[in-house]
């Protein structure tokens, strides 16, 4: 099968064996079978099928709109599909300015989030409260969820927050299948008095 | 959550009526902004909206920044359309100050400024095509606000919240690929804006989801301050870019389209409109600039016009400028000026007190999404909620705009 | 010069109607600007909108001059499409007991400009049918655009002067 597109009058030619397939995970291989821990497979699939919910509130969400249009398409990494309901989200991508008088709300938002969530804070306001160090804006999302990821610029080009995704994609690649048991990661969430 | 208030207290079983919670983050609301309606099966009988998720103090930081470092938070107003507001703010110390701007600097100002009108109207109608479930024309006509960016960045170096520009004229001039990427977007855009137009314009699905939907009167809109888009939609002609020219708006033949009965169709043949009206004024000023003397990208206001750099270190007089500026030693009047640009929304007005000090005494802002939303909640009742959503869209709020 | 004599008249009408409440005209930059009292104000914004056209408000905003005897200004500006004139109308209220009735009977749009101004600087805008903070959480407590509140969040801990050099 072969598509044409056209871009800036030169032409470009995708085969589809050109298209790039993840490779496998590290593990044993023999005639007939192939052999790796669980954790690895279930991270390689959690990571390219990852549904952000983005969480956009300013400018950064403009950028994001950018990220996910045509022209950078976070959809090439396995996150086509953004879950506005964060019941069935897995990465919060927080993207804005965060009032304070929103804190409670995102707060609520990550805990309606089932297990395996991931945090992204995108760009300079969720990350530290930016250039807005005043009584209204909330200095930081660190403040009452945990993040996993912090994109900084203000606004990130959309190759930041992609870049930024692949991150988290790595650590969803690499961490235990199930570290909602850890203690390490029952004492963050105690921190934040989420549950 | 105490922060919100218990609006609708009746939860008796018998009502028929359905308390819904439309916001602080929905995916139709395009913005942090609450609504809490009542309905009767899919028909809204009220509704309150409640604002402020994103207040960021603008108005307060001001009062601490000196002049020059008020043009980033101009940027994060509305920020689909930075470039206005800059240069809105811009205009307003110029006019504090008297500065008379040379022709070539008020022309590349209007190109840089038409260019973010049309970047500011490309979010809307999309926004109302992917609402009413053309998902096609987002994708499509978002490829050029790309574009756009990439024509900001050429002059600046920002995509999105561009701080473009200084207080009396620009940071640097425009580059022969800066013109040569304008050239190519006016070559490129009407094109895709025809298409867009065949996409929506004549489509039944949108006409029958847009026209007759939240019709306003022209004189319900002047009672509640309409500006904008939405105000032309109901047939009054007013723009403060042909009522209060700057930035030698008069020198430009362009035509302000007005609607005839302001519902969601004539805000987006408005809307359609002015991005034509846009890329003619964007092509005559390339004209205009043709015959103004090259090279002039600022005006000659040495003690308020930050000088370049390589200067500041080369050059005597530039450093004690530079020193001045920064340290906040210039002389400017005492006064208060009000100042009013043609933004994306509508008139974007600065009212600038100064005292004399570094600082402004007062800065407010005239936020044409925050005054033009007061109206959503009344307008809602007794539409269907799925027409409210359009209605939204088609007010294109900004909730960094609406919440300064 | 046109709009100076335009101003002018405006000026001679509204001293005709008002006396000497109507003071302190100025016309910074042509926007004719005075000063009138609470008292009459509602008076001014309606004679202004119903006989002198100027039918559409701009902006209500308030200022805060700490130390002086009446330390809120209230200001309006208010704007005649046809004639394409602006005009501008300040209310100084005392800071203890900032009141001034609502411009809402007036222009309905006046509503959430109103509540803005309460929420930033506490002016109570009397006759108002909904007066809320509109931005702020509402137990804020202070209205945080008063000159003596900083800008800065005063609870904050993470942030030590010394790394700020203060």
């Amino acid at each position: 099968m072969l598509l044409i597109l056209q871009r800036d009058e030169h032409f470009l030619f995708i085969n589809m064996s050109e298209i790039n397939i993840v490779d496998a995970p590290p593990g044993i291989e023999g005639s007939g079978f192939f052999a790796t821990s669980l954790d690895k497979v279930i991270g390689l699939a959690r990571s390219n099928s990852l549904w952000p919910l983005p969480f956009a509130t300013s400018c950064c969400g403009i950028e994001f709109m950018a990220t996910m249009g045509s022209h950078y398409d976070l959809g090439r990494f396995g996150a086509e599909r953004l879950s506005f309901s964060p019941r069935q989200a897995d990465v919060l991508m927080v993207m804005g300015t965060i009032a304070k008088k929103m804190a409670p709300v995102l707060k609520q938002v990550y805990i309606q989030m089932a297990e395996p969530r991931w945090v992204m804070a995108v760009g300079a306001c969720a990350s530290s409260g930016g250039i807005f160090d005043t009584y209204s804006v909330l200095q930081g999302i660190d403040e009452v969820i945990p993040v996993d990821v912090y994109v900084p610029g203000c606004p990130p080009r959309p190759e930041a927050i992609l870049d930024g995704f692949q991150r988290i994609q790595d650590l969803v690649k690499n961490e235990s299948g199930r570290r909602r048991n850890s203690d390490y990661y029952k004492d963050l969430l105690g921190q934040y008095g989420i549950k | 959550m105490n922060h919100n208030h218990p609006v609708f207290t009746d939860n008796d079983p018998q009502s028929e009526l359905v308390t819904l919670n439309l916001g602080p983050t929905h995916p139709a609301t395009h913005g942090v902004f609450q609504n809490v309606l009542q309905l009767d099966g899919e028909r809204i009988v009220s509704g309150v909206s409640t604002i402020g998720y994103i207040h960021r103090a603008f108005e307060k930081i001001a009062e601490h920044r000196p002049f020059y470092q008020i043009t980033p938070l101009t940027d994060r107003l509305n920020y689909c359309s930075s470039p206005i507001n800059n240069m809105g703010w811009h205009m307003t110390v110029e006019k504090l100050l008297n500065i008379q701007m040379p022709k070539r600097v008020d022309y590349l100002r209007v190109i840089i400024m038409e260019l973010s009108r049309i970047a500011d109207h490309i979010i809307c109608n999309t926004i109302i095509g992917q609402d009413t479930g053309a998902t096609t024309t987002f994708l499509y006509l978002f490829q050029f606000r790309e574009h756009i960016y990439e024509i900001f960045e050429e002059v600046c170096g920002a995509r999105l919240t561009t701080n473009i520009g200084r207080i009396g004229g620009f940071e640097r001039d425009f580059n022969d690929i800066a013109f040569a990427k304008i050239d190519k977007f006016l070559k490129e855009f009407p094109k895709a804006l025809k298409e867009f137009e065949n996409l929506l314009s004549r489509n039944r699905i949108f006409i029958d989801r847009t026209a007759g939907v939240a019709e306003v009167t022209k004189e319900t809109a002047l009672e509640y301050s309409w500006t904008g888009p939405l105000l032309r939609a109901t047939g009054v002609d007013y723009d403060v870019r042909v009522s209060d020219p700057y930035s030698s708006y008069q020198d430009f033949d362009f035509e302000v389209p007005v609607g005839t009965s302001g519902d969601i169709y004539d805000r987006y043949l408005v809307r359609n409109e002015e991005m034509w009206q846009s890329v003619r004024i964007i092509e005559q000023a390339i004209v205009k600039l043709k015959t103004e003397p090259k090279g002039i990208f600022h005006a000659d206001v040495p003690e308020f016009y930050l000088p370049p750099k390589q200067e500041v270190y080369n050059n005597m007089e530039a450093l004690i400028y530079h020193f001045k500026i920064v340290m906040g030693e210039i002389d400017a009047p005492k006064a208060e000026v009000y100042h009013a640009v043609e933004g994306g929304n509508g008139e974007l007005g600065f009212y600038l007190i100064n005292d004399g000090g570094r600082t402004p005494y007062r800065l407010h802002f005239r936020r044409p999404s925050f005054i033009n939303y007061q109206m959503f909640a009344p307008m809602s009742e007794g539409m269907l909620l799925s027409d409210a959503i359009i209605n939204m869209s088609s007010m294109n709020i900004i909730a960094g705009e609406l919440d300064a | 010069m046109e709009e100076t004599t335009l101003n002018n008249d405006i000026h001679v009408k509204l001293t005709e109607k008002f006396g000497e409440k109507v003071t302190a005209v100025s016309e910074p930059y042509g926007l004719l600007t005075f000063v009138t009292y609470k008292d009459v104000i509602i008076n001014v914004l309606s004679h202004l909108k119903e006989e002198l056209k100027f039918n559409f408000l701009t902006d209500i905003t308030a200022v805060h001059y700490p130390g002086k005897e009446h330390g809120i200004a209230v200001v309006y500006h208010l704007h005649n499409m046809v004639e394409k004139q602006r005009i501008r109308i300040k209310v100084f209220i005392s800071e203890q007991n900032p009141t001034i009735p609502t411009a809402t009977n007036v222009w309905k749009g006046a509503n959430w400009m109103e509540r803005e101004t309460y929420d930033l600087f506490g002016v109570k805008f009397e006759g108002h049918p909904d007066l809320r903070r509109i931005l702020n959480m509402d137990d804020l407590g202070v209205h945080p655009m008063l000159k003596q509140y900083p800008l800065e969040d005063p609870n904050r801990v993470d942030k030590k002067d010394e790394f700020f050099g203060r």
